[in-house]
């Protein structure tokens, strides 16, 4: 079959990729906003930072281990060229290719890498040495987000040969229930071990300091996901319409949910609730985007948005600070949406994918999305723990104690993220300029 | 003279400038402060932790007075600022031994 390619296709998966890469300062807005003034410079560095890192790991060999139809487990560690020389996506596992470039098929992969290894920086805010945080964002890529990555997005060459374990056995994670939201959201978990508290958790007030900032970027996030889903489908057809809509409306479903349970148990419907619902929707639905119904979507939103405000509180029982809930939304969110497919997933929306328990296909497809989710769990915990140990025993993963008090924006980056001078000169209060080097 | 400082609600800051313009006061200074009386605090929210914010937001606004204009000045600003609710704030009054305006070096009522 000729590799023909189709300006449509092209022009939207370049486009899902510019959304996606978008997520990404999204995301810094959104964590941003919710830590203290004197750690929110540090908290968008982390993510900005990865955006550095994570490229150009990619390029050197982030995309062949990920996409390079290697063994059941990784894909070839070599240089890649990031396939600049093929013209199209060669045939996946026997069906039709893919109308778009090679080229524009790794640079939307490429987004998904950065978005993955920035969500985790959530649950170690105010705390983490930059220098650390980088070497970590490099390792954990390559250990944990390539093979991942291989495992349930890489579907092998024309005949299947060098495809993923988990999709070779008929995962459905169309974009990235499994890769980016359980995986990051264990992440977080370790890592949150790793670190330890904040000083002064559960004592001092931690309150978000610029909820607005918070909403521009759940704004920014919900615009990128259509990216994010939508342009999975890798092409401009009906599976990326579906996920369009069924992204739609878990996100709006969730956020609803979210904000009902708040008005039951607090009294108030928060906007820091909207914007965690909205999230939390968009995350479950990142798996099942195109195998479910708009029902179904509909569905999966609601248990999201509930299950995700209540499994949040969590953290203050089993003591662990996730400063900013990595693991109650994208790691509850994410499993969520994984499973869910094994019971809403119907073939009557999408021909290649499969009916789950409710739509007569029976435990099939729930056993193996179960697989996917404790392989991924089991996997990233472990490998992030051990990265986060040795950075810890070796180089030190936190800043000092007083550093912390003191604000990490000023201690790691010499930097303060607001200024209320009266007179309108830089740097914080009775400052001078005193020459420049 | 005399320097009353008043602690009051943000939103009556408006309404007493205006009172005291009315009765040829003409210059004051504002600041924001933040406190709590017998009013406390309040409970905030977020993603299901409380937190209890006991400081509460309030301006402070200072004015020097002749000691003859005093009385009626507080009497000014305490019906001005007033809602008849709890956390309305307080007036106070202090002795002053010298005021000296800058521009001109005035001293004493002068400078007033």
């Amino acid at each position: 079959m000729t590799n023909q390619i189709s300006s449509g296709d092209t022009a939207w998966v370049l486009v899902a990729a510019a959304m996606v890469l978008l997520m990404t300062p999204g995301l810094a807005f959104l964590y941003g906003g919710m830590t203290r003034a004197k750690s929110t410079l540090n908290m968008m560095m982390m993510s900005f930072a990865t955006m550095g890192i994570v490229t150009l790991l990619w390029v050197i060999f982030g995309y062949s281990i990920s996409f390079g139809h290697g063994g059941s487990f990784i894909g070839p560690i070599s240089f890649s060229d990031l396939g600049a020389n093929e013209s199209a996506l060669p045939l996946v596992n026997g069906t039709a290719p893919y109308a778009i470039p090679v080229l524009a098929f790794a640079a939307f992969q490429l987004t998904f890498a950065i978005i993955t290894t920035a969500l985790i920086s959530g649950s170690i805010a105010d705390r983490t040495k930059f220098i650390s945080w980088c070497l970590f964002a490099g390792l954990w890529a390559t250990l944990v987000y390539f093979p991942i990555a291989h495992w349930s997005f890489d579907f092998g060459d024309a005949n299947g040969a060098g495809a993923g374990w988990l999709a070779a056995r008929g995962l459905q994670d169309f974009a990235g229930g499994t890769v980016v939201e359980i995986n990051s959201g264990i992440a977080g978990l370790a890592m949150a071990v790793v670190l330890g508290k904040r000083v002064g958790w559960r004592k001092d007030p931690m309150r978000p300091h610029n909820v607005p900032l918070v909403l521009i970027g759940a704004g920014l996030l919900w615009f990128g996901w259509f990216g994010f889903n939508a342009g999975s489908a890798l092409g401009a057809n009906h599976l990326a319409a579906l996920a369009f809509m069924n992204t739609q409306i878990a996100g709006a479903v969730a956020l609803m949910g979210w904000l009902v349970v708040e008005k039951v148990r607090d009294g108030h419907p928060t906007s820091l609730g909207a914007a965690s619902g909205a999230v939390a929707g968009l995350v479950a639905i990142t798996p099942s985007c195109a195998f479910v119904s708009p029902i179904g979507a509909a569905v999966i939103g609601l248990l999201a948005g509930v299950i995700c405000s209540l499994a949040i509180g969590l953290k203050y029982r089993l003591g662990y600070d996730d400063s900013l809930d990595v693991v109650g939304l994208h790691g509850v969110g994410g499993i969520i949406g994984t499973l869910a497919i094994g019971f809403f997933g119907t073939k009557a929306v999408n021909s290649a994918g499969k009916d789950g328990l409710f739509y007569g296909g029976g435990t099939q497809l729930l056993s193996v999305q179960a697989l996917g989710v404790v392989a991924v769990i089991a996997y990233s915990f472990i490998v992030t723990f051990a990265i986060g140990k040795f950075l810890d025993k070796t180089i030190g993963m936190r800043i000092s104690r007083d550093d912390e008090v003191e604000g990490v924006d000023l201690t790691e980056h010499a930097e303060t993220g607001y200024e209320f001078d009266g007179r309108g000169g830089g740097g914080a209060v009775g400052s001078t300029f005193s020459g420049h080097s | 003279m005399k320097l009353i400082t008043a602690i009051v609600k943000p939103f009556k800051l408006e309404d007493i400038k205006v009172a005291l313009e009315g009765r040829g006061i003409h210059g004051m200074t504002v600041s924001e402060a933040s406190g709590y009386g017998r009013q406390r605090g309040h409970t905030e929210v977020y993603r299901g932790a409380e937190y209890t914010v006991d400081l509460v937001p309030k301006v402070r606004i200072e004015v020097l007075v002749d000691d003859a204009d005093a009385d009626s000045v507080v009497t000014t600003i305490v019906d001005a600022a007033n809602t008849g609710r709890i956390g309305d704030g307080k007036v106070w009054v202090v002795p002053v031994d010298s005021v000296v305006r800058v521009r001109t070096g005035e001293k004493g009522s002068e400078a007033l």
